[in-house]
């Protein structure tokens, strides 16, 4: 039998259901088909589906700053890969000593690592600042790239001791019978059977590099080194309140990126989010 | 001591154990190498360098200059704007956490017990929570609650005419707060995966003794699930009381219309950054730092009263 018969129960449930769905998508919905739109449609027309389909917002926004939009993306994309490597390789060597390695001081440092997770980024903000300008490194990547060279996202740290322990320890026991150092266990061991915490650490990484905002708007002050959401404030300061069409084009483009991960790894997200209160 | 020696296997003799061990604590500072600097320079240093700066008045171009506790007295007692972004804030927190939770926890609900296209419920609901921090979000936001926006072309449909609501000092806070619980989809993944840990015996066992939907899920779901609550409630609180993107964009970096999206880090940014007041800002964030322990520690303190956690009752 294809179709089974339906109780009225989920059938509404279904109904209500797509249409919260809906009420919550339209925003993102209206945008995209705003930015299709002629400029003088948008405001008329509420509706989704556009009268006339127009590219031009997207080339007028494209070349609308100094440089063409490719120019900043280009920018947070380097930021965001190297963001996204660094934290891979100095978040998993630190979890591996936390989850496999007996050292002197290891709950302490292991409580520490965990209460720095809590720690607002503002408290730490000025200090920072002041060093990263002293050390002349204002509009370079350092101030930026730097802190995930040095494990301080200590959230991932968290997630991979947590998928490491569940690792059976027999592993490395065999491994290191037949002669292999920590080097070659963590290398040849643990780190292949850590693939999902991995994906999740990098899906995370890339997302939150790519939204983020203020410490790209505190660092990067010359136009020459604008990322995308440095670059989109200026388009607000600099375009009227009535041109929206080419900022939302641009708008779409800088979202983009994350809505293809988003549908890549779903999996990793959902179970990154489900295991660890990650956002 | 001697279980260590033992589990170390074959090699026995207290000698070569302590060797062992010597040689792994090495390893493991070794693996810990970047995580140690990090802590050190760019944490812990700088929380002890802002704390000696909240006590000094520094402007980057200065030596910073001895005040004493100045700072933290003009906070309180002559800053109007630093007491009202504490104000905003706190409304902001207490309105806009409980209703994004609450979302999150009838969705979840919803979602729950087998329901046909679970996943793509699940990921249309968590994609805004993925999106909401980004600066081309406010900016639709700005768009969609503008003067002519998207909800007062709807509106107008009905014949209403609105104002801009973002616009507005008594509306701006209010599209921020809806802009929060829109990204009520992470919670939601959160509560799921605590629904999924309740064994279903326990409402097999509530029906046959006729508890119906109502008082299965006050007897059963509800308790069972305050743990999840609580997480979830400590999460977004801290991170609620940071946030800086949305109200930045919306209101154009400034905190406006009369400072009513003045969020109290973005306060802290224009202290610091614009006015390069660094001691100020360095204070506001000590500030910060103890409200956001006193809350969380309260939060565990009050967390005893109304958090089941079933076997160490």
């Amino acid at each position: 039998m294809l179709f089974r018969p339906l109780n009225g129960g989920p059938v509404v449930k279904h109904i209500l259901l797509i249409g919260f769905g809906l009420v919550m998508l339209y925003p993102l919905l209206w945008m995209i088909s705003s930015s299709l739109k002629p400029e003088e449609l948008i405001f008329r027309e509420p509706g989704l589906w556009p009268s006339q389909v127009t590219t031009e917002n997207y080339t007028e926004g494209w070349y609308a700053l100094k440089h063409p939009f490719g120019y900043y993306l280009w920018n947070s994309a380097v930021i965001t890969v190297l963001s996204v490597v660094a934290n891979l390789v100095a978040c998993s060597l630190a979890a591996y000593a936390f989850a496999r390695l007996n050292f002197p001081l290891k709950k302490l440092w292991f409580a520490i690592m965990l209460g720095t997770i809590m720690l607002p980024y503002h408290v730490t903000i000025v200090p920072q600042y002041i060093m990263f300008s002293k050390l002349d490194l204002i509009n370079t990547i350092w101030p930026l790239v730097m802190p995930k060279i040095l494990a301080t996202d200590a959230f991932f740290i968290f997630l991979m001791v947590q998928f490491i322990r569940t690792l059976p320890r027999e592993l490395d026991e065999a491994a290191e019978i037949d002669g292999a150092g920590y080097w070659r266990i963590f290398i040849r061991v643990v780190m292949p059977l850590c693939m999902p915490a991995l994906a999740t650490t990098a899906i995370f990484t890339f997302i939150w590099t790519w939204n983020d905002f203020l410490s790209q708007l505190l660092y990067l002050n010359n136009p020459d080194n604008f990322t995308v959401p440095v670059a989109l404030r200026t388009f607000l300061d600099a375009s009227s309140d009535s041109s929206w069409g080419p900022m939302f084009a641009m708008s779409i483009i800088a979202l983009g990126p994350i809505f293809g991960f988003f549908l890549a790894g779903q999996k990793y997200l959902i179970r990154g989010v489900a295991t660890t209160g990650l956002k | 001591m001697t279980e260590v020696s033992v589990a170390s296997g074959p090699a026995g003799g207290g000698h070569r154990s302590t060797q062992r061990s010597r040689r792994e604590a090495r390893a493991a500072y070794l693996f810990l190498a970047p995580w140690f600097v990090g802590l050190l320079v760019i944490t812990i240093g700088p929380i002890f360098a802002s704390l000696y700066l909240s006590f000094t008045d520094y402007s980057l171009l200065e030596e910073a200059k001895w005040v004493g506790l100045d700072n933290y007295t003009k906070m309180f007692t002559e800053d109007p704007r630093f007491l009202n972004s504490l104000q905003v804030t706190t409304i902001y927190v207490i309105v806009s956490v409980p209703l994004q939770l609450a979302f999150a926890l009838a969705l979840a609900l919803v979602l729950d017990r087998g329901l046909r296209g679970l996943p793509i419920y699940r990921s249309i609901f968590y994609l805004p929570s993925l999106l909401g921090g980004s600066v081309a979000i406010a900016i639709l936001w700005r768009k969609v609650f503008g003067a002519d926006g998207l909800v007062n072309a709807v509106l107008s449909v009905f014949g209403i005419q609105g104002t801009g609501w973002v616009g507005h000092p008594d509306y701006a806070l209010g599209t921020l707060i809806l802009l929060h619980v829109w990204t009520f989809g992470a919670p939601m993944i959160i509560f799921l995966a605590g629904l999924r840990q309740i064994p279903s015996s326990y409402y097999e066992a509530a029906a046959v003794d006729g508890a119906g939907a109502l008082r299965q899920f006050r007897s059963i779901t509800l308790p069972l699930l305050t743990p999840i609550i609580f997480f979830n409630l400590v999460l977004e609180l801290i991170k609620s009381f940071q946030s800086f993107t949305q109200a930045f964009i919306v209101s154009g970096g400034r905190g406006g219309p009369a400072d009513s999206t003045l969020f109290y880090t973005l306060y802290l940014y224009l202290q610091g950054f614009k006015n390069y007041d660094m001691g100020y800002a360095a204070a506001m964030a000590w500030v910060l730092l103890l409200i956001i322990a006193g809350l969380t520690g309260v939060n565990f303190l009050a967390s005893k009263y109304w958090v089941f956690y079933g076997d160490t009752k």
